[in-house]
């Protein structure tokens, strides 16, 4: 049984997952104002897995991500700051510029990437946990990734090996309905994806993902057995994507009530903060200087963004190989 | 026999397999994090007592999981699985060697290289290492047929990010290997069926053989024949050929692809004016085009004839043994190939 949030752990919970609400929100509107380019992916929906399962993690823990990975990204603790400086492409960017939204990684922090390929962090994730049983570090791996990603091989190949090898891992199946543009249930014959958890004989868990004291309570189980040395775990959070599969996406497939449903009564956010007033266990004055500070921090983070500098042409072959910055064009 | 019972002490003609299995044994003790895993590296926790371990498809690691029990690791036959979360334990401190059995099998878990290793130093800024060798049997020659015997190097040679070195004798195999493993990038390190069981002096005790640099093996004034992995042994035969008709033949050994040594060729061919380039691969978009390109490119005074490339056919690889042989570059086709340039 994990122990319910103490004050400290809302509070960060709270401001993480209002940093990625914020964070997002001025993206989406630097776009609609010509001000930023590229493919970005939003978490707009989802912030209460990425706060909550990350509550559980220190910096020795690591996390593999998607190509929707800003929230797990500001959950591991990655510079808000910086990551808006990768989206505008400068220098002071997470990655120099080099890497953009679905690249953002930061091995300090144990963050190992956003990722552009479906399902591609779940081996990731996978060999983390590998080095973390085989060095003995006492740290855990955690893949986030969506229901689109588990009907890919690297999903399945992933969890056999950790339930063969008893591995430190815990697999975050993040369900929000839709594939891109196809609804889940059109292409998974299981009615929830942590069914799959059974074919690998692997602990299996299902949290309302719109819910952060649900998800922090079931993935604070499955983190403690893997730290424990009990094995992985599937966990699958059932939430929705609020914006769609772009910043842009027409959203012609699906039908407006949908969203505007969840929207409008499961809002992850909304539902934290009814209850932790509710139970007094933040004040409604906490929540409000929370969300001062993030407006600040977000409007630092895209004015220091606008002004820093572009990385420089000469600079093209720079990084390709540890060994030589030369080798780049051969 | 096994690698482990070769007798230390004297440098010894042993075959490139053994040659390789010194080379990890020697980075396994050398280094706590270098660990090994692919299918039946280790060869089975669950065997019967008196039974040995096989060690591989070419038995090349038989023997290593007794000295290091815990970092010899058997796997699924799951490449993408495997080659993931090699990726994964790379960059969180692990340097693990890979064995995917033949290089054709890159189609079931290419994701892992392509995009996620050989990426993740630029992508992320220049702060990621991905200390990772992927150890792959390669070529034709033993009937294996279309998908157990091609030389895909090229592929991987063409991914920004990612290094790819061939030997072409056992003891090249052995400081080439350890190279790779040492080294802070991606490498695969091919293993060409035409030289595993082929015997040659080897040193004892550890050496590196830089990776990037090619090596002049026959020197010669009339013309350069260039090869790579087992085409470097039938360059060496076709020179011995000439060499009866009076045609002084160069032999350069790439040992690199990814790097190329591009100044080693250029230099080779200052010396003859003239370049035949023997790639077991398909001719197209093949390192021996590279090579090819880079002549006329940057060497075009130099040439006092054309370049010519001998290469695999342009289909996939038979079975049967007389349209295997036709398929594969010969030492008759590389002399054909450089008394027309003469």
């Amino acid at each position: 049984m994990t122990r319910p949030p103490t004050t400290e752990v809302l509070q960060v919970a709270y401001r993480t997952m209002r940093t990625i609400r914020s964070f997002e929100e001025a993206l989406v509107a630097l776009v609609t104002q010509g001000r930023l380019g590229g493919f970005l992916h939003t978490y707009v929906g989802q912030e209460a897995i990425a706060a909550a399962v990350c509550a559980h993690l220190g910096e020795h823990d690591h996390v593999a991500s998607t190509h929707r990975g800003h929230g797990h990204c500001i959950a591991k603790g990655v510079d808000v700051r910086g990551m808006m400086a990768e989206l505008f492409g400068r220098r002071t960017g997470t990655c120099g510029g080099r890497g953009g939204s679905m690249h953002i990684a930061d091995l300090g922090k144990g963050m190992l990437g956003a990722n552009g390929i479906v399902g591609a962090g779940i081996p990731l994730a996978t060999g983390a946990a590998l080095t973390a049983k085989l060095k003995r570090t006492g740290g855990v791996a955690v893949a986030f990734f969506g229901d689109g990603a588990s009907n890919q091989g690297a999903f399945h190949e992933s969890l056999n090996m950790a339930a063969n090898w008893s591995l430190p891992a815990v697999y975050v199946c993040e369900n929000n309905g839709w594939g891109e543009f196809t609804p889940t249930a059109f292409v998974v014959p299981v009615k929830d994806i942590a069914e799959r958890a059974r074919a690998y004989a692997m602990h299996a868990l299902i949290a309302d993902g719109m819910d952060f004291f649900d998800v922090y309570a079931q993935a604070g189980e499955a983190i403690a057995r893997a730290r424990g040395g009990a094995g992985p775990s599937l966990l699958e959070c059932k939430t929705y994507r609020f914006l769609g599969h772009y910043v842009g996406d027409p959203l012609v497939y699906r039908a407006k009530h949908e969203a505007d449903d969840w929207i409008r009564h499961r809002d992850p956010l909304r539902l934290f903060e009814a209850r932790v007033t509710r139970e007094g266990l933040l004040t409604e004055s906490n929540l409000r200087a929370i969300d001062v500070d993030v407006a600040a921090l977000v409007a630092d983070a895209v004015a220091r963004a606008q002004d820093a500098p572009f990385p420089d042409a000469g600079e093209l072959l720079h990084g390709v190989f540890a060994t030589s910055d030369a080798e780049g064009a051969r | 026999m096994s690698a482990a019972s070769l007798p230390a002490g004297e440098p010894r003609a042993i075959p490139t397999a053994f040659a390789i299995a010194e080379a990890l044994r020697i980075a396994m003790a050398s280094d706590p994090d270098v660990i090994l895993m692919g299918e039946d590296v280790a060869g089975g926790g669950l065997r019967p007592e008196g039974t040995e371990e096989i060690g591989g498809i070419m038995s090349v690691t038989r023997g290593l999981v007794g000295q290091f029990p815990d970092r010899v690791l058997d796997t699924p036959i799951s490449e993408m699985g495997i080659l993931g979360a090699a990726v994964g334990a790379a960059v969180t401190g692990l340097r693990p060697v890979i064995e995917l059995m033949f290089i054709d099998f890159l189609g079931t878990c290419l994701d892992p290289l392509l995009n996620q290793a050989s990426k993740f130093r630029y992508m992320f800024g220049g702060k990621a290492r991905v200390p990772l060798t992927v150890r792959t049997v390669t070529g034709a020659g033993l009937q294996a047929a279309a998908q157990h015997s091609q030389s895909l190097y090229w592929m991987t040679a063409g991914i920004p990010g990612l290094k790819t070195v061939i030997p072409s004798n056992a003891a090249d195999a052995k400081g080439l290997l350890l190279a790779a493993i040492r080294c802070d990038d991606p490498v695969v390190f091919c293993e060409p069926k035409g030289i595993l069981f082929v015997a040659s002096d080897v040193p004892e005790g550890d050496y590196e053989v830089p990776i990037g640099r090619a090596k002049v093996v026959r020197r010669g004034s009339d013309v350069s024949l260039v090869g790579m992995g087992a085409t470097v042994g039938m360059a060496l035969a076709a020179a011995a050929d000439l060499e009866r008709d009076g045609v002084s033949a160069e032999v350069l050994d790439l040992r690199s692809l990814a790097p190329l040594d591009e100044d080693a060729i250029l230099e080779t061919l200052g010396r003859t004016g003239r370049l035949v380039v023997v790639d077991e691969a398909t001719p197209r978009c093949s390192i021996a085009s590279d090579v090819a390109a880079l002549c006329v490119d940057r060497g075009f005074d130099l040439l006092n004839a054309p370049v010519r490339r001998v290469t695999a056919a342009m289909c996939p690889v038979p079975f049967t043994r007389v349209l295997e042989e036709a398929y594969m570059p010969s030492p008759a086709r590389i002399v054909e190939a450089a008394r027309a340039l003469l």
